[in-house]
């Protein structure tokens, strides 16, 4: 449905050269929901904005179903357009115009009938779920109830491909699953294509299929957000995996902790399960084993796409050998292990 | 008592009840007048200065700039000289150099610079992001220009409205110099010229409420337009 080939950006800040895409290449399927995760700066509303031209690449082709985007005059540019639909961070309705008319603006520019917009827009703000608020003003909705505006004003055309720059960005958590619940539905729904850039592992994580690692313009891994999870390749992944498992040291243990051992000091470890673990019951194998007892502090376990990773604290209690035999063995087993330190 | 002495005093000032009413009715023609024409030309002034914009939807930076020094050059020649040295254009336009209509002349010359600048500014308040929201919905330019940018420029271009109006009342205190009229005329023939300072009181008076009546009348329909 989207094929990027070859994308590159430069933008010129007087002299200075900033390359906000190097060769981006990426293969879109009907009906999916991608997720383009990257951290700020690295050019991810950059490529959304060369989906629909908002942007235009200095290099390469855009095709959005079947369509060279490149290759259009200004006119046709503007029908093209109207089969991309777009939602941003913050939301960009019209504060003039109330929440129906907000709506029904792609249509009016479209100049469809009044009678026809009225159905349209009202069916559409009952699959958002805003049909009592439609003589409303953005001004008085809150952040949710105005992306879910934006998102039925997307869908008006009758979009095959829908962008969302951030669209979660400005919102907090619970109101986040609300309105990604809500385009998981108009993915099923309308077989919509949904490209999605974040800077949040736990929002492709929670809906996307795939998914792409962007950083400094490059794209550094693609693929099923299963796979990424469970073999990625660049530290990069690893990162954006790791902050969706935020574990740190409970205070008083930081306290407590030196990076020495001593006499009657146990060791604290940091385990970090990924999809290329041996999938068993490893913790009790190696207390069994190696006769150690283990106290798990905190741990943050998750499953996606069949794999199950996370990171777990934990104090290891017993002789400095079977300590080190069993750290072994996990590392054998593939599992990173990290000793933080010692707790007295 | 009270009643009986302005009964008293208004059969004995008919004339220059007289003088006065005309005087206003003069003011509010000229002012209405210049500030519509004002707007015709200079709202789409305003609207192509921040079009043709370095990052505009239709960027135009040798437009931008002649359009700009042209509106400069408007803003920074005093009023009084702007309506000497345009008599011979005003003479062309209305047939004649004095009196009421060709007062509006230099009043309308003068205010569409203003309100070029007034609209630009009023359209720079608008968040770049809804523009790019309509592009991305697929509007033409000129449905970006009506739909989008005016209607939320709105409340910022009635407010201009209400600034250019009040600055055109003191504009047109100086139109008694090609016989335009009007209450500053008055206050200055009467209260100057004559040291009647009733007279000149009176007229100032009127422009004050006037002045009050322009600014509630905006303010009012500022808060009626604007949902920001
Ligand atoms: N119009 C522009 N002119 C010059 N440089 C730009 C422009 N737009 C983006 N850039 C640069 O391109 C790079 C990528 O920007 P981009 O906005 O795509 O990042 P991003 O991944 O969306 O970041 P964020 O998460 O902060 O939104 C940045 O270095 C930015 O400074
Ligand atoms: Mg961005």
């Amino acid at each position: 449905m989207i094929e990027i080939k070859g994308v590159n950006k430069v933008f010129y800040q007087g002299e200075r050269e900033i390359k906000a895409l190097d060769d981006i290449n990426l293969s879109i399927s009907e009906g999916c929901i991608y997720g383009v995760i990257g951290s700020s700066g690295a050019g991810k509303s950059t490529l959304i904005r060369c989906v629909n031209l908002l942007e235009r690449p200095t290099q390469g082709s855009v095709r959005v179903d079947g369509t060279e985007l490149n290759a259009l005059s200004n006119k046709e540019l503007t029908l093209a357009r109207r089969k991309i639909g777009m939602i941003f961070q913050h939301f960009n309705l019209l504060s003039s115009r109330t929440v129906f008319d907000n709506v029904g603006l792609p249509l009016e520019l479209a100049g469809v009938s009044k009678q026809a917009i009225k159905e349209k827009v009202d069916s559409l703000l009952e699959l958002v779920g805003l049909a009592e608020k439609k003589d409303s003003y953005p001004a008085n909705l809150s952040g949710g109830q105005k992306q879910r505006v934006a998102i039925a004003r997307a869908l008006a055309s009758d979009p095959k491909v829908l962008l969302c720059d951030e669209a979660t960005s400005a919102l907090d958590p619970a109101t986040t699953q609300s309105i990604l619940d809500l385009l998981r539905k108009i993915n099923k729904e309308f077989n919509l294509t949904i490209l999605l850039i974040t800077h949040e592992m736990a929002v492709v994580k929670s809906i996307c299929s795939d998914v792409a690692i962007i950083g400094g313009g490059k794209l550094v891994e693609q693929g099923p957000v299963g796979d990424i999870f469970a073999h990625p390749k660049t530290e990069l992944a690893r990162q954006f995996i790791r902050s969706t498992l935020d574990l740190s040291i409970p205070e008083d243990y930081l306290a407590r902790l030196s990076s020495t051992p001593t006499e009657k000091s146990y060791p604290l470890v940091r385990l970090e399960f990924t999809g290329a673990s041996v999938d068993a019951p490893i913790i009790s194998q190696v207390a069994r084993e190696f006769n150690l007892d283990i106290s798990i502090l905190s741990s943050n376990m998750d499953y996606v796409g069949g794999i199950k990773f996370g990171l777990m604290l934990a104090e290891f209690f017993g002789t400095e050998d079977a300590t080190e035999q069993a750290i072994t063995f996990l590392k054998k087993s593939k599992i990173e292990v990290e000793v933080l330190g010692y707790v007295a | 008592m009270s009643l009986d002495l302005v009964l008293d005093w208004w059969v004995n000032n008919e004339r220059l009840i007289d003088l006065l009413v005309t005087a206003l009715g003069q003011t509010i023609l000229m002012v209405s007048v210049a500030a519509a024409i004002g707007f015709i030309f200079g709202i789409p002034l305003g609207v192509l200065l921040h079009l043709t914009k370095e990052s505009g939807l239709l960027s135009n930076g040798r437009l931008n700039k002649s359009l700009g020094v042209v509106v400069n050059i408007g803003r920074s020649i005093p009023f009084i000289i702007l309506l000497v040295a345009l008599i011979p254009f005003t003479r062309f336009v209305v047939g004649s150099s004095i009196g009421t209509a060709a007062a509006i002349v230099p009043l309308a010359i003068a205010a569409i610079p203003f309100i070029a600048r007034l609209v630009e500014g009023a359209l720079l308040e608008v968040p770049s992001g809804l523009v790019e929201a309509a592009q991305a919905m697929g509007a033409k330019p000129k449905q970006i220009i009506l739909k989008v940018l005016l209607p939320e420029a709105l409340p910022g271009i009635i407010n201009a409205a209400t600034i250019t109006l009040v600055t055109l009342v003191g504009y047109s205190a100086m139109a008694g110099t090609v016989g335009g009229g009007g209450l500053g005329d008055v206050g200055i023939r009467y209260g100057y010229q004559r040291f009647d300072a009733a007279v000149m009181m009176m007229t100032i008076v009127i422009l004050v409420v006037l002045v009050q009546v322009i600014q509630t009348i905006g303010d009012y329909l500022v808060k009626r337009v604007d949902h920001r």
